[in-house]
């Protein structure tokens, strides 16, 4: 096995699909996404960016257009059941073989790789050993995507797609997921994750990836993306019982500024917030939602 | 909206998984170069699909009794109201009639049940689970062939039990007779699964392909020599019969449970052994061909 330093590279890709005779949508426009081993990167945009379409051709099951693509060293479009072997795949929720025990259906997949997890140990591992003769119909929506992923792990991939894992899920389940999913990067899988949630995103990702009608617009980790750490802040505070605030560049000078200014006797500023904008504020940016007005996300199209 | 607002300066602390596991096996191990295990063989691979069709459909009660108690209600039904024997042979029309119902059900087994089942994969996500891992793919259509052949022999052999203990049906008495029926059986068998496999396709919704696959079958069982006497129907009826396999696959099992002297109520007089090894023959090939060109494992896009 060669070492690459690089898990995915995909350079101006392209997608159109022709929804009717005459009429052509790109649904990935020059699309560019590097994914180094071992991160994990959660692709992030609203519906109809082209998330799900970037997964599809990543892992082989659509065609593209244009553009290179190359995933653990090759090129998707070419997959032969060796590169298979290596990627693990979670997809948005399924209900298949409903009528087959865990256990059973763990084992079952396990056949198709050449060097698969044990699959008691890995039933244990994602906490199922309770349901393993259960079937997959009567497990709950946790546990049923807990089985998804064992799935996914299977084979030992080096690859993990995960397409919107959490929908769905309650929050002490989904903390339960990422506890998972942390402990497979810790472990060396790089993970490629779409998802929604903005929170996952933040909890999980090395490095987020914000897609917006067919190409990435910003890219980098969440704390720093784009320009978020350094971008404007609202410095808030309370001047003569009457709350103010200021949106800046350099919140640390206006702070110096009011405590010359506007201290209390004990030298502090009563009510000071320093707020940079949120990974949704940003993210609402990115997508050409403006964030913080009347009227929620959903009604922009 | 409900994700929770997130602070830029810290990302959010998280309990540890509250997993009742142990670590996730690691990943990737460390194999020595050069030794990578090989893939597991296709007939491997066919095999157990083959084992978990007949597993998941003895397990799905409702089409399980559906499948089973239909053409046996049909038989004792039937078996009772049509009396008599057939033109100047002096075989009772209802030996006729039993062995018709027989190969009706052989192909309700099959084409109606792998067709349906097929797009029951699809809708459910079978099909894209597969597709992500590296099962070979011919492996998903030998398993559907293996276990229509399951469920057909079980319908047979039901439907041979109720025959011959109640219409006079009676088992080959030679042992070119049980020849004829096993080739007969499994040429039919594998043909009809087939062409249920080529046309899953076709159907958009799981809904409309249980009628899509119904029409074909009754149409044929009316046509086919399995309600009537092949030679009493209209000349016209019985060259589109023709065409398809179940006229050949009632012929065949005519010629393994009737006697002799039935033959000369054949249309040819005789019971034309090589043409049914012919006619079912193309149909397994032809549906051979179709299921390569047109089998989707995906959605249209």
């Amino acid at each position: 096995m060669t070492a690459t330093r690089t898990a995915v590279r995909v350079r101006g890709l392209r997608k159109i699909y022709r929804p009717a005779r005459y009429r052509e949508v790109a649904a990935l426009n020059g699309l560019d996404l590097d994914i180094g081993t071992g991160e994990i990167v959660a692709l992030l945009g609203p519906n109809g960016a082209g998330k799900t379409t970037t997964v599809q051709i990543l892992t082989g099951f659509r065609r593209r257009d244009a553009g290179e693509v190359t995933v653990l060293g090759t090129d998707p479009a070419a997959a032969d059941r060796a590169w298979r072997a290596r990627l693990g795949i979670v997809p948005q929720q399924a209900s298949d073989f409903g009528e087959l025990t865990v256990g059973e259906v763990v084992r079952h997949l396990a056949g198709y790789y050449p060097d698969p997890h044990d699959s008691a140990e890995l039933i244990d591992a994602v906490g199922l050993t309770g349901q393993a003769s259960t079937r997959l119909r009567r497990l709950s929506g946790g546990q049923r995507r807990r089985v998804d992923l064992a799935l996914g792990l299977l084979g030992r991939p080096e690859l993990l797609v995960l397409d919107e894992p959490t929908t769905g899920l309650d929050p002490a389940v989904r903390r339960q997921f990422w506890g998972l999913i942390r402990q497979l990067a810790a472990a060396g899988t790089t993970v490629l994750l779409s998802t929604h949630y903005l929170d996952e995103a933040e909890a999980l990702a090395s490095r987020v990836a914000v897609m917006a009608a067919g190409r990435i617009v910003a890219a980098g980790p969440p704390a720093t993306l784009a320009g978020r750490d350094t971008g404007t802040a609202i410095v808030s505070w309370q001047e003569g019982g009457v709350p103010r605030s200021e949106r800046t560049p350099a919140p640390a000078r206006l702070v110096a500024a009011l405590a010359a200014r506007a201290a209390a006797p004990d030298g502090e500023i009563p009510g000071l917030t320093v707020t940079r904008p949120s990974l949704e504020d940003t993210y609402l940016r990115l997508i050409g939602v403006t964030p913080h007005r009347p009227g929620t996300p959903e009604d922009t199209p | 909206m409900t994700a929770a607002s997130s602070t830029p300066s810290s990302p959010p602390a998280l309990p540890a998984p509250a997993l009742p596991a142990p670590a996730l096996p690691a990943p990737v191990r460390p194999s020595p170069a050069g030794l990578t295990p090989a893939l597991p063989s296709l007939l491997r691979t066919s095999v157990s699909r083959g084992r978990l069709e007949i597993t998941s459909f003895f397990r799905d009660r409702e089409s399980l009794i559906f499948t089973f108690s239909l053409p046996v209600i049909l038989l004792v039904v039937f078996g009772e109201v049509f009396h008599g024997t057939i033109g100047s042979t002096g075989v009772a029309f209802r030996q006729y009639f039993a062995a018709g119902i027989i190969a009706s059900g052989i192909m309700s087994a099959t084409f109606v049940n792998v067709g349906a089942s097929v797009a029951a994969d699809r809708a459910d996500g079978t099909l894209t689970r597969l597709a992500g891992t590296p099962m070979p793919p011919a492996a998903y259509f030998a398993g559907k062939a293996i276990g229509a052949l399951a469920v057909a022999a079980a319908e047979a052999g039901l439907l041979l039990a109720v025959g011959a203990a109640a219409f006079g049906l009676r088992l080959p008495g030679t042992a070119s007779r049980w020849l004829t029926l096993a080739w007969v059986f499994i040429l039919g068998t594998a043909a009809c699964a087939v062409l249920g496999l080529a046309l899953s396709s076709l159907p958009r919704s799981p809904r409309g392909s249980s009628a899509m696959f119904n029409l074909p079958y009754l149409v044929l069982s009316f046509i086919s020599g399995v309600y009537f006497v092949f030679r009493d129907l209209p000349p016209v009826l019985q060259h589109v019969a023709a065409l398809f396999p179940l006229k050949w696959l009632c012929q065949g099992l005519r010629s393994v449970f009737l006697p002799a002297a039935a033959a000369v109520a054949e249309p040819a007089r005789s019971w034309e052994l090589g043409e049914i090894a012919l006619v079912l023959g193309a149909w397994l090939a032809a549906g051979l061909v179709l299921c390569m060109t047109t089998f989707r494992w995906l959605d249209r896009e």
